[in-house]
């Protein structure tokens, strides 16, 4: 019996955006990524194309992490000493991107300075050639002084500024539009306030190919449905042609996994949890290859086997 | 996928007889289209008029139950492509494959293990669901005494699989008493297959390596009077997998293709090479569109981690899972153990409850109403304020059950506790950790504060 293939064609698509710069376009990058420009839904290459695959970012910390599992630290060894060691492994652990991620105090608990914040990022430009992207500490005040500090210093690297959200956009939309970076629009995880931030940004002059989305997102089983759901109806929503929502979508698994007792600790926690090394590269794995099913098209990850994990499963997805 | 009034109407008799209690046979089809009717009440309607409805209003993808005594699965009857759209019902059942070709210790063991294996999540005890049997003997003795070792440490539903019909006969003689699953019918022992499952009143499950071949077969079983089958599109692969039962499902909802609406089994270790390459696959075909998985691979963190993603991807959308408000006593708490407070969605009382309990210290954990909202998502939604923090402490009664005035607000809320202090005069405001994990070490701390 012969059966048509149910072939779902969009008429729109999610906007191709390049990440960093080369010498020959103004930066030092030894490569740009590409990121978006899907017509179809993750891995529905009956439908539509996927240009480019969803890329992996590996987050590494201004300084050694205070609070990150000691699986983490053990698995990086010596590097988180060193922003630009850091840098330069994440890049040999087979990242697309690396995420530098700066805090609010610097040792001794004196805090982050703008030259503090330009310095680091040289140093990480100096370490490695793929596209960088930095993120503040989550301040606003904080925010908006290093950002505009790390964009200045990285004039012309196409870099990716983070976080913007609706309290600070102004600021670091100004520092990406004067310096020719992209910023990372991060909202609650929630349709409406998503599309809002876009209007808002580019309503600024930032054109849309220089804006990520970020939904915010959780871990599994700690509300990754959530994400999980927002991600799939802001894709449906690009793919039918609202403008404001075709855009690449960033979240962090990394982030959201290892904050979970399920990955962090190892003690004190149900035998039913089982091995806790494989459960924690598990958790962070599954968080991120269940966001990909639903649309990231950038995972920022911590540890360097979830790298592997992600990798090739993106690789099997992608094959023809 | 359901008629409308028009189409229904004109297979009723369109004589208007009023019988069925409406004016006219249209007003009849109109309420049976919006199924405030029954047929029932039409005493005229024909055999093949009635036959036509009833195809018509049976769903999109069948449900199929397997069951054991002490547990049933049932999949499909799912009725949208994305869980916002409404909800996914029927989480696919997770399946351990054993072989007969095994000694039968070891079939015992794996299944042993992977069965009495329950995970407590979100105050939910979580487990899988069966166990798949697989003929790799071939030969029905020893496929019989397999069934039997599984059977005789577990209740929960069976899969059998294998190819030859006399082996499968002698798995159901041995899987006595249950409705399990058979795989599987193909283009070659369809036939016999079929009889066997017939005979035996149970699904079985076809596999073809195209959808053209899958739908011949469904509608060659269906011919000999089976109704619940199963599909296996042969794909083994991710990619594959996902376009195939993404196609499959649109198929059943979009086009009301009958001949493929039925639930898939999946078999991720297939294509897998080791646990968490499986709990990849496996992880996928929970999201999209699996109803039965058979797992090749056991490990407790790769059950947790897909038992817990089940649960999260069958959560109904529109109703977060919210715990009752009020007070909860943890650790037998007297009147100068640490009061506490948080949001009643579920994930955010269970992280800090389990915390509060796992440290062994006693606490009061007063849980507000913020409409089922984690912490952070209701307080940026004003439902997690000053007020609501002190209505809580207010309305539950809790004063009177201490002999302090301290409260621990979320770390999360730190800017709360100006304003909380105004709304609870009296009062002592301390800011807890951010994270649920680092209360155990905070409260142990607490008497200093
Ligand atoms: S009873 Fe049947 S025939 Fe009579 S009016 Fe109702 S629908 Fe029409």
């Amino acid at each position: 019996m012969p059966v048509e293939i149910p072939v779902e064609q969009w008429p729109g698509r999610v906007i191709e955006e390049t990440l960093g710069a080369t010498p020959a376009e103004g930066g030092t990058r030894s490569r740009v990524v590409k990121v978006g420009g899907e017509n179809t839904l993750p891995f529905m290459l009956t439908d539509g194309e996927m240009p480019n695959p969803p890329r992996i970012a590996i987050e590494i910390l201004d300084q050694r992490p205070k609070d990150w599992s000691p699986l983490l630290l053990e698995a990086w060894g010596d590097v988180v000493d060193d922003p630009a060691k850091w840098a330069k492994a994440a890049e040999e652990a087979g990242a697309d991107l690396v995420l530098l991620q700066l805090s609010l105090t610097r040792d001794g608990g004196k805090p982050t300075t703008a030259a503090d914040a330009k310095a680091l990022t040289r140093a990480v430009l100096q370490a490695t050639g793929l596209p960088i992207l930095v993120f503040g500490p989550g301040q606003v005040d904080a925010d908006n002084e290093l950002l505009v500090a790390v964009a200045e210093e990285a004039a012309g690297e196409r870099i990716v500024l983070g976080i913007c959200e609706e309290k600070n956009y102004r600021t670091i939309v100004a520092a990406a539009l004067a310096n020719g970076h992209l910023v990372n629009g991060r909202t609650a995880m929630d349709v409406n306030l998503a599309k809002q931030l876009n209007i808002l940004i580019a309503d600024m002059g930032l054109p849309l190919d220089r804006i990520i989305m970020d939904p915010t997102t959780a871990s599994l089983g700690y509300g990754i449905e959530y994400g999980y759901s927002v991600m799939e109806r802001l894709r449906l929503a690009a793919l039918q042609g609202d403008k404001m929502t075709q855009l690449p979508m960033l979240v962090t698994p990394g982030f959201e996994a290892w904050r979970q007792k399920e990955a962090k600790v190892g003690e004190g926690v149900p035998a039913s949890w089982g091995d806790w090394r494989q459960r924690a590269v598990l958790w962070e794995t599954l968080t991120a290859t269940n966001l990909i099913l639903s649309g990231a098209d950038i995972v920022v990850l911590r540890h360097p086997e979830t790298v592997k994990r992600v990798r090739a499963f993106i690789d099997r997805m992608m094959a023809k | 996928m359901a008629l409308t009034g028009l189409q229904i109407y004109k297979l009723l008799p369109q004589t208007n007889c009023k019988e069925c209690g409406f004016p006219t046979c249209l007003a009849f089809a109109m309420k049976l289209a919006a199924k405030q009717a029954e047929l029932s009440a039409c005493p005229y309607v024909s055999e093949e008029a009635k036959a036509q409805l009833d195809a018509a209003s049976a769903p999109p993808i069948r449900l199929v139950v397997v069951e054991g005594p002490g547990h049933k699965v049932e999949a499909g009857n799912e009725t949208v492509i994305f869980r916002h759209e409404k909800t996914f019902y029927h989480p696919p059942g997770l399946f351990l494959r054993v072989k007969d070709s095994w000694p039968l210790e070891q079939v015992k063991g794996a299944a042993k293990e992977a069965m009495d294996y329950i995970v407590t999540y979100v105050g939910m005890n979580l487990h899988l669901d069966g166990v798949a049997v697989e003929s790799a003997s071939g030969n029905p003795e020893a496929f019989a005494a397999a069934v039997k070792a599984v059977r005789e440490v577990t209740d929960r539903p069976l899969i059998l699989m294998a190819s030859d019909p006399a082996v499968l006969k002698a798995g159901l003689a041995a899987a006595d008493g249950t409705r399990p699953l058979l795989y599987a019918a193909t283009a070659e022992n369809w036939q016999a297959v079929a009889e066997v499952a017939k005979a035996a009143n149970v699904p079985v499950a076809v596999r073809a390596d195209s959808l053209d071949g899958l739908a011949d077969l469904t509608e060659k079983v269906k011919g000999v009077g089976i109704q619940d089958i199963v599909l296996d599109p042969g794909v083994r692969d991710p990619a594959g997998t996902l376009v195939t039962l993404t196609h499959l499902r649109r198929l059943a909802l979009k086009k009301n293709f009958r001949p493929l609406g039925f639930p898939i089994i999946t078999f991720p270790g297939e294509g897998a090479s080791d646990v968490i390459e499986e709990a990849q696959l496996a992880a996928e075909h929970i999201a999209k569109y699996a109803g039965f998985i058979v797992l090749d691979r056991f490990a407790p963190e790769m059950a947790y981690a897909l038992l817990a993603w089940r649960v999260n991807i069958y959560t109904n959308p529109q109703e977060p899972i919210k715990v009752q408000p009020g007070v909860y006593e943890i650790n037998n708490p007297t009147a100068d153990s640490p009061v506490m407070i948080t949001t009643n969605f579920s994930i955010t009382y269970f992280s800090v409850a389990n915390e509060v309990d796992g440290s062994g210290l006693p606490g009061w954990l007063l849980v507000a109403d913020a409409e089922g909202m984690s912490v952070l998502t209701a307080w940026a939604a004003g439902k997690f304020d000053a007020e609501k923090i002190a209505k809580t402490v207010k309305t539950t009664g809790i004063e009177e059950k201490i002999n302090h005035r301290k409260l621990i607000i979320p770390g999360a809320v730190a800017v709360l506790m100006g304003e909380v202090e105004e709304e609870l005069p009296g009062w002592q405001i301390l800011v807890g950790p951010r994270e649920a994990v680092d209360l155990p070490g905070y409260l142990k701390l607490w008497k200093s504060f």
